[in-house]
């Protein structure tokens, strides 16, 4: 079954697996709308979505009930409703950008999982093999850089819109995405310094990361870099929060103040989409989350993959291997993913003044102090 | 392969340049320019210079154009009609253009390019370590110019849009 994909041509494989990919990330960024309706009820004591239901699994006894109640089926009802819908175009926007926006909006999200491994498996030598679409050196910086595009689809929406409040919007949202795109840069450097041993090509390898906190027993190497350098986990996690124009950095779309913010004269599925690439790109910033701050696919702080692999007894096959990592990266996900909404329903959203302030006159300090004290520390320890 | 894909990318470049030139609309410019430096990003990639190709896209794709747009938007150029070409500005870049065309010119037919095999050419763009290095050692001055030059800037920019009514604004 294996051998049959591996002869095809490589640009056949590539496309294969980078559908793959996008097929997976699509309905799980619209699961996370569900989602966050489940959380927000769950926080707000009432039942949330529970009506929808497929005739047929109704009738079956207890778990269409139960399903019902979970309110699974209205990730369908949702999608449906999206897609059927008239989509409105109003007389008045620009229309190349108008119709522009909501896609540019998913490609940055699309293209950054090109980059971020998603798990990993033995070969028979014992060597680590990244799962991954690419799995290039320069990583990380591939992720900020495709990412930092993003910026464009609120421009372009608030702009082409041609009214106050996305107008409003967009403003809001393009100076916020770039001020706290320093701070996250600057969060994580201190993690690349450690990487970087004196000898060697440098490099900025998500993978790279991840090996690095996958030592086994009680020793440094196996500590996860989040307990290693806490403060930048929290600088890059609130950048995080601002760069996914999530609360309570939601300044792109303030429903309160902005009525819809940049996308207020979207409908129907344009809408959607919007939606879909903001819970896109909460994925692929907890999956990075993950893998500089959180171990990876490595189950626990000294507990890593191989050894868990082992006491499993799955050494020998690679495949089982891969599904334990997969399972391990996405479980961290989704707590992210949870602590995204968890957040969102517990902190009310910041004024404008706070979130500048917040980004210019604390974070971007406390981040590059941060980065002087690793530093130090790090030549410190290199001397010693 | 790799020399469609230089054609393809280079037309692209090329061509949303002009774009950026030739557009009345500055939405419409930016976005060209845009994808001009996409195009050239993808040059790099071509080269196998990764790092230089993904801090264009990080520093002037992703902030540099995108602070052009917020311009653009905050002045709100559409409604202004573009004005007509006066005649000492026409005479000026005419011989600029003049001057280019002709530094172009000698440049090409009289150049002394020194032609070393691709291979030994040093790839100071591939590798992140390389480059710091080379920013830190033999680039270090035109670094410090640069980032010094920047300060000014700054500074002055400060300057100008900041007004003073009183000591109590300070």
């Amino acid at each position: 079954m294996f051998d049959f994909f591996f002869q095809l041509h490589p640009v056949i494989q590539g496309t294969a697996k980078g559908l793959a990919v996008i097929l997976v990330i699509f309905p799980f960024a619209g699961a996370c709308s569900l989602a966050e309706r489940k959380v927000s009820a769950w926080m707000q004591g009432r039942p949330g979505p529970n009506r929808a239901i497929v005739p047929w699994i109704a009738w079956v006894p207890f778990l269409g009930k139960f399903l019902q109640r979970l309110g699974v089926f209205h990730l369908m009802a949702d999608g449906a409703k999206f897609l059927f819908k008239e989509e409105p175009l109003p007389g008045h926007v620009n229309k190349l950008y108008f119709v522009l926006a909501p896609v540019v909006a998913m490609m940055p999200a699309f293209t950054t999982v090109a980059v971020v491994p998603f798990g990993a498996y033995f070969d028979p030598a014992g060597r680590l093999i990244p799962l991954a679409l690419a799995n290039v050196d320069v990583g990380l910086l591939a992720v900020f850089a495709v990412s930092s595009l993003g910026v464009y689809s609120l421009i372009l929406a608030g702009w082409a819109s041609n009214s106050k409040y996305p107008f409003l919007g967009g403003v809001r949202a393009s100076a916020q995405l770039i001020s706290y795109e320093l701070s996250m840069t600057l969060s994580v450097l201190p993690v690349f310094l450690w990487i970087n041993a004196p000898g060697q090509p440098g490099t900025m390898s998500l993978v790279k990361a991840v090996e690095f906190q996958s030592g086994a027993g009680l020793h440094w190497s196996g500590v996860w870099f989040g307990f290693l350098m806490p403060l930048s986990a929290l600088i890059f996690l609130v950048s995080l929060y601002a760069e996914t124009n999530r609360h309570p950095f939601d300044m792109a779309e303030s429903e309160s103040d902005l009525v819809g913010g940049f996308h207020t004269e979207y409908g129907a599925f344009k809408w959607s989409l919007f939606f879909v690439a903001e819970y896109s790109h909460m994925i692929i910033g907890s999956g990075v989350f993950t893998l500089l701050f959180l171990g990876g696919w490595n189950p626990l702080p000294g507990l890593p993959l191989a050894t868990v692999a082992g006491w499993l007894g799955l050494a020998g096959t690679p495949l089982l291997v891969a599904l334990l990592s997969l399972a391990v990266f996405l479980g961290k996900i989704v707590f992210l993913l949870f602590l995204f909404m968890w957040v969102r329903w517990t902190v009310p959203r910041f004024r404008y003044d706070q979130v500048m302030k917040l980004g210019w006159q604390k974070l971007l300090p406390l981040s590059i102090a941060n980065l002087v004290f690793y530093a130090l520390g790090i030549a410190f320890l290199e001397r010693g | 392969m790799a020399q469609i894909l230089f054609y393809l990318f280079a037309a692209f470049t090329i061509a949303s340049a002009a774009g950026v030139v030739a557009n009345k609309n500055a939405v419409n410019a930016a976005m060209c320019l845009l994808l001009s430096l996409v195009g050239v990003a993808g040059l790099f990639v071509q080269l196998d210079a990764y790092l230089l190709a993904f801090l264009l896209l990080l520093v002037y794709a992703g902030a540099v154009v995108a602070l052009f747009l917020f311009i653009v938007m905050l002045l709100d150029t559409k409604s202004r009609a573009s004005a007509s070409f006066k005649k000492l500005p026409m005479f000026a870049s005419l011989v600029a253009f003049g001057l280019l065309l002709a530094g172009l010119g000698t440049f090409v037919t009289r150049g002394q390019l020194e032609s070393r095999p691709l291979h030994a050419v040093p790839a100071l763009g591939a590798n992140l370590k390389l480059y710091a290095y080379q920013l830190f050692t033999t680039y270090l001055l035109p670094v410090q110019v640069i980032g010094f030059l920047l300060l000014i800037a700054m500074l002055g920019v400060i300057v100008l849009s900041k007004k003073y009514d009183g000591p109590e604004d300070a």
